[in-house]
């Protein structure tokens, strides 16, 4: 079987469109997310997604409509909490994203019981997508990636100075939420194809490896969109050719992108 | 005329005050230094005069058209900005942020304006390279020229030597002396090293929790306060 084939089957199209677009989106806006030490809020809000994702199944809603502002809410929270300096951040993600953990799988196995919906919403299944939701896919990181290179000026200014942005007039906490808004799309985006435990994987990954090669901001974002592409098609391929399982594949190309990087930053 | 005053201001963290009755004024082409020991309020001081925390009482005034978004600020480095992945062009040219209304995209002035800034800095054969590589020293200059990038009056710095060496402490100290003296940009500088604020400062400002001298360097110099910060030593 060759491997142009892949692009023959109509779920395959579907996985490849979204998955490049949200790949764009996680890249992009990665790079600030780690650069402001703010991974963690990526992981957590996947797990949040897996919990609302789950109660969407169980009530017969659509899944999009129902995690969508469920996350974009868990964002905000989670965004408010790291900035009171009251309870410390990464212990308050650590106990919304297992609480919201827990809260879906107890949903799931009470209505349908633990069967392969919830490896699919754990570990990503390319063949989730329905046709609403690619279309509402393919807008919605259209327009993360508008919004993301519109305001880059802005945006860079928030994530390498904070203070500075803030005392020349920048509405920092107005950029932050709305990183933590679109970053809240792209994983609800991204999770169904990518898997709960994997999601967060494509938001760090590329760029990581992007920081080990290039040294100026744009250089930066650039570079981790460019491997977050070619990985999530790479990885797909290899999942097609291989028969294993989609998210994992790609997190695995990302894997090696990123050891490779390591390797080549470390010789210059 | 001031470019700045600060009556009786008062600033509090949950109710608990940590610094009182602050009352100065500050002029066009002044350069003042405020002093004190740890926790004596001027950190808390620069983020009300920057408008991040509004005072319990009193109140901050601004003079002579400058706006709150228009002053200079060069903050202490933190740890994300150490290994950052920018360019230093990048890096000054987010200074003309305040100048972008409602443009979505630096022109052709901030450009210009960036570019003006790194070679007044002595540093634009640096521009293309990363922030993260510069030393200590080159990474002040390139803050500060980011700094001026965001102002024409008033440049308010907060410990702009700490981590640097002596060398380049020094060289930092002639940088804003000059731009203070030839742009006539007013200083506020917050720093440790009292004796190299009453050398370079027109004027003094000594906290502790309350203001405990504001005047002219020559009358700090001469003051008793001054005598027991200093230690005994003369200045």
């Amino acid at each position: 079987m060759s491997l142009l084939s892949m692009f023959s089957y109509h779920f395959m199209q579907r996985a490849l469109l979204v998955g490049v677009l949200v790949s764009l989106c996680a890249a992009l806006l990665g790079v600030s997310l780690v650069l402001k030490r703010y991974s963690m809020i990526g992981d957590g809000l996947s797990h949040v997604g897996f919990g609302a994702l789950a109660i969407a199944s169980a009530f017969h809603l659509a899944p999009l409509a129902v995690a969508v502002p469920v996350v974009v809410a868990a964002a905000i929270v989670l965004l408010r909490i790291r900035g009171s300096g009251r309870v410390k951040g990464d212990a308050a993600i650590a106990i919304i994203s297992s609480s919201a953990l827990a809260i879906g799988v107890i949903v799931v196995s009470v209505t349908s019981g633990m069967n392969t919906e919830v490896s699919s919403y754990l570990f990503g299944s390319i063949l989730s997508l329905s046709r609403g939701d690619t279309v509402l896919s393919v807008i919605l990181s259209l327009a993360v990636i508008a919004v993301f290179l519109l305001l880059y000026p802005r945006l860079f200014a928030v994530t390498f100075d904070e203070t500075f942005a803030r005392a020349t007039g920048a509405r920092a906490e107005l950029y932050n939420t709305l990183l933590a808004v679109l970053t809240a799309i792209t994983v609800v985006l991204g999770m169904r194809m990518m898997g709960a435990l994997l999601i967060s994987s494509l938001i760090i990954f590329p760029a990581l490896s992007a920081m080990r090669l290039c040294r100026s901001f744009r250089g930066v974002i650039l570079c981790a969109a460019a491997i977050s592409v070619v990985c999530f098609v790479l990885g797909m391929a290899a999942s097609f050719a291989f028969e294993t399982p989609s998210g994992a594949s790609v997190v695995v190309m990302d894997l090696l992108a990123f050891a490779i990087c390591s390797l080549a930053g470390k010789k210059n | 005329m001031a470019i700045l005053k600060c009556e009786n201001a008062s600033f509090s963290y949950d109710g608990v005050c940590v610094l009182e009755d602050v009352d100065f004024s500050l002029n066009a082409g002044d350069y003042l230094c405020v002093v004190g020991e740890n926790g004596s309020g001027k950190s808390t001081l620069i983020k009300g005069l920057l408008s991040l925390k509004a005072p319990a009482k009193g109140r901050i005034e601004l003079g002579d058209g400058l706006r709150r978004s228009e002053i200079g600020y060069l903050p202490q480095q933190t740890e994300i900005q150490r290994d950052f992945p920018a360019s230093v062009r990048e890096v000054v040219l987010s200074g003309c942020l305040n100048s972008l209304g409602g443009r979505l995209f630096y022109g052709e002035e901030e450009k210009r304006r960036a570019r003006e800034n790194l070679e007044r800095m002595g540093v634009e054969e640096l521009k293309d390279r990363s922030y993260q590589e510069l030393s200590g020293g080159q990474q002040q200059r390139v803050l500060l020229a980011r700094a001026l990038c965001a102002t024409k009056k008033l440049l308010l710095l907060d410990e702009p030597v700490t981590g640097l060496d002596p060398v380049a402490a020094g060289e930092m100290y002639n940088l804003i002396k000059l731009v203070n003296l030839c742009d006539g940009i007013s200083v506020i500088m917050v720093t440790h090293d009292i004796h190299e604020a009453v050398r370079y400062a027109t004027h003094i400002l000594h906290l502790g929790h309350r203001q405990l001298f504001f005047g002219t360097s020559a009358e700090y110099k001469r003051s008793a306060l001054a005598r027991r910060f200093l230690g005994g030593s003369a200045v």
